[in-house]
């Protein structure tokens, strides 16, 4: 498997947390970049993606962020191979349903990406766990910058940089934070929170992006739109809607635990006893266990002690880690049983939930 | 860039080249003799190059709505139907199109971020390295040679700037 190395380090989301980072997983900005004088990769043909392809590869994987990096062709994968790394958020669905000359580099521990012939013919991204906007865009700028230094970027001084959509234009730049909202999604107000946030120009969508359902109450809201403001502006912006957001879902959890502790006790109660027990379980099921799990871990009911291998869970219980995990001799329609017995062996000797009402 | 050499219609070389406003826009066309005599571009009465565009690409668009990018061929159709464009001059052709719906798209029509300095910065490197090479050629030519020495120790020392920059073209 070429893309074993990947699957023994260290996950995207773990290490040290405050307390925004229980809310805020992950950290991420991706910049969308084109070759001067050559055709996006969707209208390109399949030798014109090549030559993008060998005249970027060289140069990024000789940056010092990529040292020891990975680096594959798309068409050299299996399906499987795919699948997790669409899973990890390192490589997105539509550069592994491009043919011929799509490709990418890995950084070695996972925070760095770069995309080749996507949508556009580069896209780079950092990611770190936790809410880092600051040091996730210093990053990608220093990675930019060096990138810049040996390619030419199509670039105008009014547009800014060209890319294939013009939904992208200007900063190429899409900020943005996957966050875990279990008690806006409890308390129904993840739709309000929405529209609100809309109206500000910033997008709010499920796990997987676009079209993709919320399951396990995790979202990723980004910048909508990347022309007229300068990187800085669009990130205090994104970042001024998210500590409100992260305000909210602390208060809504208050107002639970408030108003109607029996209920979420019982339904994190019961979250951990279907984890600790089931014999058949899918992958959304499982989400949204180990969503309310978390959110028990996040307001002291569980100990703080499983929250790593929660997150770690909320990765290795999708299907393709699933399928990987049972060194791929199982049938995708045993793939319930498999995480089931996983989950189980997991949860076999961990502490029973603490459940306290408040007086 | 954009000096396509194949006709449009055939691949053939193109020799006859075409350039027409149209309700502002302008198109342009390359056609090989061939073609060019059988839709009549030869006759200055009633040819019109949109039409001739409408009926290449195969389309039921009207005439004035039609764009075409010189560069790569990419068709208002192909934007259309895919949302997106086919090359960075697109901007420049699809520009009628896209710039008045900028404003609804984003936050501002101008860029405001980040500029690619080392680009920049090649590009007028790149251009200096050009200049004095042809200047250097042309004084050895008309047996300037003072110049020339001059010349050469001039582009030496640019590619000296760009070697402590770590600039490569």
């Amino acid at each position: 498997m070429i893309i074993e190395p990947l699957l023994k380090a260290r996950p995207e989301i773990s290490g040290e947390l405050s307390r925004k980072d229980t809310i805020v997983l992950t950290t991420r900005i991706r910049f969308a970049r084109n070759l001067a004088e050559h055709p996006f990769p969707g209208w390109a043909k399949a030798d014109q993606r090549k030559e993008v392809l060998s005249a970027c590869l060289p140069s990024i994987l000789g940056l010092s962020q990529m040292k020891s990096g990975l680096s594959a062709e798309v068409d050299d994968l299996s399906e499987l191979e795919k699948q997790i790394l669409i899973e990890r958020h390192l490589i997105s669905r539509e550069l592994m349903e491009m043919k011929g000359g799509a490709g990418f580099v890995i950084s070695k521990d996972q925070s760095n990406v770069v995309m080749i012939n996507e949508e556009d013919h580069l896209r780079m991204q950092v990611l770190l766990p936790g809410f880092h906007f600051r040091k996730v865009m210093n990053a990608i700028n220093v990675l930019d910058s060096k990138v810049e230094k040996c390619l030419e970027y199509a670039f105008s001084p009014k547009l800014g940089y060209l890319t294939a959509c013009p939904t992208n234009l200007g900063t190429g730049m899409r900020a943005s934070a996957m966050m875990h909202l279990p008690a806006l999604v409890m308390s129904n107000q993840m739709e309000k929170v929405i529209r609100a946030v809309n109206q500000l120009g910033i997008a709010v969508r499920g796990l997987f992006g676009e079209g993709s359902d919320a399951s396990g109450s995790i979202f990723q809201i980004s910048n909508q739109t990347t022309l007229g403001e300068s990187e800085a502006e669009i990130i205090k912006r994104l970042t001024s809607v998210l500590n409100t957001i992260i305000e909210q879902e602390f208060n809504a959890r208050e107002t639970l635990l408030e108003t109607e502790p029996t209920k979420l006790f019982d339904k994190i109660g019961r979250a951990f006893a279907l984890l600790q027990n089931s014999y058949l379980i899918t992958s959304s099921e499982t989400m949204n266990h180990l969503s309310l799990v978390r959110l028990g871990v996040d307001m002291g009911m569980i100990s703080e002690e499983i929250r790593s291998s929660v997150d770690q869970l909320f990765i290795d219980c999708q299907p393709g880690h699933i399928q990987y995990l049972a060194d791929n001799k199982i049938e995708p329609n045993e793939r319930d049983i498999f995480r089931a017995a996983y989950l189980r062996s997991r949860f076999e000797n961990l502490t029973k939930p603490e459940f306290i009402f408040k007086k | 860039m954009g000096n396509s050499q194949k006709c449009d219609l055939c691949a053939k070389p193109a020799t006859v080249h075409l350039t027409q406003i149209v309700n502002n826009q302008i198109h342009k066309l390359d056609l090989c003799e061939k073609c060019a005599a059988e839709k009549g571009v030869t006759d200055p009465n009633g040819f019109s190059l949109a039409d001739l565009l409408v009926k290449s690409s195969d389309s039921s668009d009207k005439a004035g709505e039609l764009l075409v990018c010189e560069n790569c061929g990419f068709t208002q159709k192909d934007f259309k139907k895919t949302g997106r464009l086919g090359c960075p001059e697109c901007y420049v052709y699809f520009a009628p199109l896209i710039d008045p719906v900028l404003r609804t798209m984003h936050k501002g029509d101008t860029h405001m971020g980040k500029v690619p300095e080392g680009a920049i910065e090649r590009k007028v490197f790149h251009e200096r390295i050009h200049h004095l090479e042809e200047s250097l050629q042309a004084s050895i030519k008309a047996e300037r040679y003072e110049d020339a020495a001059r010349l050469r120790d001039e582009l030496l020392e640019v590619r000296e700037a760009m070697a402590a920059k770590s600039i490569s073209l």
